[in-house]
């Protein structure tokens, strides 16, 4: 069991409340995932300006170091703004090779994404603690997307809790398991994929990533994915549009989804929407099996 | 009958016919309060989605839950009338024994899972494995069901006004399934049957029941094949 949530804003009036309302809803899920949470919140955007979001592994980082040798390494000017332990590096420069560089040079830390919108954080422990300690309530965006987890595929660490990012801008919250992912994972390492867990979801996150950078849309690597996956899930994807939603052909992962005027959100249970704001007035249905639901500002 | 138990008896007594807000109420207290009382009317609000509402009555009682509920509600529920006003989540009125549950939404999957008797009306859709298991409940969507639904159903019925999800009926006991709408794909040792004057009559009284004005020519009848669960001679060498 986990639970996963995604708001996605219609009205541009509640873009100060996204942190907010994300929190209220992931709040309710603390029964469904107690080991450990995370979120991804889109928004606070800059021209030309690459985000990228790393986690220490356990100890303090010199942040300021890393921004300083990723700058030379890179060639170009590199900021960092520390978040408790989180650092929020943010460059002119290429997100890419800083990511890459960051991962091979970085071993005390994780990176956590990568992109011009998106803000992952994640944390172990009580989720509510997590919430608070990374400030969910204050963050402002567009959309958001959380978790809390109930680990049964990997240990219970910083790293192997969700979001996943899955290339630029996007990420992947699960709630469920995967039967194949050593297999995949072997295969999308031989073809240049870079994993930092063992973990399952990741798995599905670099497939997605992978898909995508040869050439699907987001609706069709998730449609590839119901032939590749193997295992249960309800899968929610963040891009820097929007999100897309999909339970795998048994949908045995609950999920519900709610849209209003104002705001489309999807949740584990009914629960995490009924904060919101017009929920008991909100058109709500439960997303039927092996089919893509996706929001996007750009539609 | 212990002291304690009078006493908790006497006070919800007061309390019938009365409104309980979840805003200013445990669950706890609220599920209570009922299992106290003998009869009378509720009146449920601020629901929210919470799990386990309305479990395990078993008095005369009239609940309306005005709102969305989350898992379980009205599980194991015995003589009580239980309305929702909204959506109802996981294993709506699982293993009910008798009485009446009414949901005005959509119920989530496994509706009805192993019910043993009573009524359960869904006017929305249900979605997947609903009458999973069934052993003798009658269950009436207005709307249409998900995958897998009366899989493994033994007694009772499943009336359907919509369509029906894949592997309808799987492995079919001998559950009475009727359908107005399409079935994507039938279960394993599930088949169409003919429509007999008998259930003709049994589809007139469910649906009378439900309080649905309905045209029985309309729907179909699908039952168990009886292949998958006798043991069949042909089939001893085998051992």
């Amino acid at each position: 069991m986990c639970g996963i949530v995604g708001l996605f804003l219609k009205n541009q009036a509640l873009q100060r409340d996204l942190g907010r309302l994300t929190s209220l809803m992931l709040r309710e899920l603390c029964d469904r995932g107690p080991d450990s949470a995370g979120f991804a919140v889109y928004g606070a955007e800059t021209e030309g300006t690459t985000k990228i979001c790393m986690v220490n592994r356990n100890g303090a980082v010199n942040w300021r170091a890393v921004a300083r040798e990723l700058g030379q390494a890179i060639g170009a000017e590199v900021a960092v703004e520390e978040v408790e332990d989180h650092a929020i590096f943010k460059t002119t420069g290429a997100g890419e090779v800083a990511r890459k560089w960051l991962i091979d040079n970085v071993p005390a830390a994780y990176v956590l994404s990568q992109g011009h919108s998106i803000e992952i954080f994640k944390g172990v422990g009580n989720p509510a603690a997590i919430m608070d300690r990374l400030d969910l309530s204050e963050r402002k965006g567009t959309h958001a997307i959380g978790h809390t987890r109930m680990a049964t595929e990997s240990a219970v660490t910083v790293a192997g809790s969700h979001p996943f990012s899955t290339g630029d801008d996007t990420c992947l919250v699960h709630n469920g398991s995967l039967s194949n992912h050593n297999r995949l994972r072997d295969q999308l390492v031989r073809h240049g994929e870079r994993f930092q867990t063992d973990n399952d979801s990741e798995v599905a996150a670099a497939y997605l990533a992978s898909r995508m950078r040869a050439g699907d849309t987001l609706k069709g690597a998730l449609e590839n994915g119901l032939r590749d996956l193997d295992g249960f899930y309800t899968f929610v994807v963040g891009t820097r549009d929007g999100f897309a939603v999909i339970r795998d052909p048994i949908a045995c992962k609950p999920a519900v989804i709610a849209e209003t005027d104002d705001w489309v959100a999807m949740a584990s249970e009914y629960r995490a929407i009924a904060p919101l704001p017009g929920a008991e007035q909100a058109k709500i249905w439960e997303p039927a099996p092996a089919t893509v639901y996706a929001w996007s500002r750009a539609a | 009958v212990e002291p304690r138990r009078v006493m908790a008896a006497t006070t919800a007594r007061a309390s019938a016919n009365s409104e309980l807000d979840l805003a200013k109420m445990s669950l706890r207290e609220v599920n209570q309060l009922m299992h106290d009382t003998d009869s009378g009317d509720f009146l449920i609000r601020n629901s929210r989605g919470e799990h386990s509402l309305a479990c395990g009555l078993d008095g005369d009682l009239n609940v309306t839950i005005d709102g969305h509920v989350g898992y379980y509600c009205a599980g194991m529920n015995k003589r009580a009338h239980v309305t929702v006003n909204g959506n109802a989540g996981t294993g709506l009125a699982e293993n009910m024994m008798s009485g009446y549950v009414h949901v005005k939404g959509d119920a989530s999957q496994s509706a009805g899972a192993t019910g043993c008797g009573g009524l359960l009306v869904i006017d929305g859709n249900a979605s997947a494995r609903c009458g999973i298991a069934l052993r003798g409940l009658d269950i009436v969507v207005k709307g249409s069901v998900g995958h897998m639904s009366a899989f493994m159903a033994q007694a009772g019925s499943l009336v359907v006004l919509g369509d029906a999800g894949d592997a309808f009926g799987d492995s079919l006991y001998e559950a009475r399934l009727y359908v107005r709408g399409s079935v994507k794909a039938l279960g394993a040792d599930c088949v169409a049957k003919e429509m007999r004057e008998e259930h003709k009559a049994s589809l007139r009284k469910l649906l009378d029941a439900a309080g649905v004005n309905a045209d029985i020519s309309e729907f179909k009848r699908y039952g168990s094949a009886r292949k998958l669960y006798h043991f069949h001679v042909d089939n001893a060498g085998q051992y």
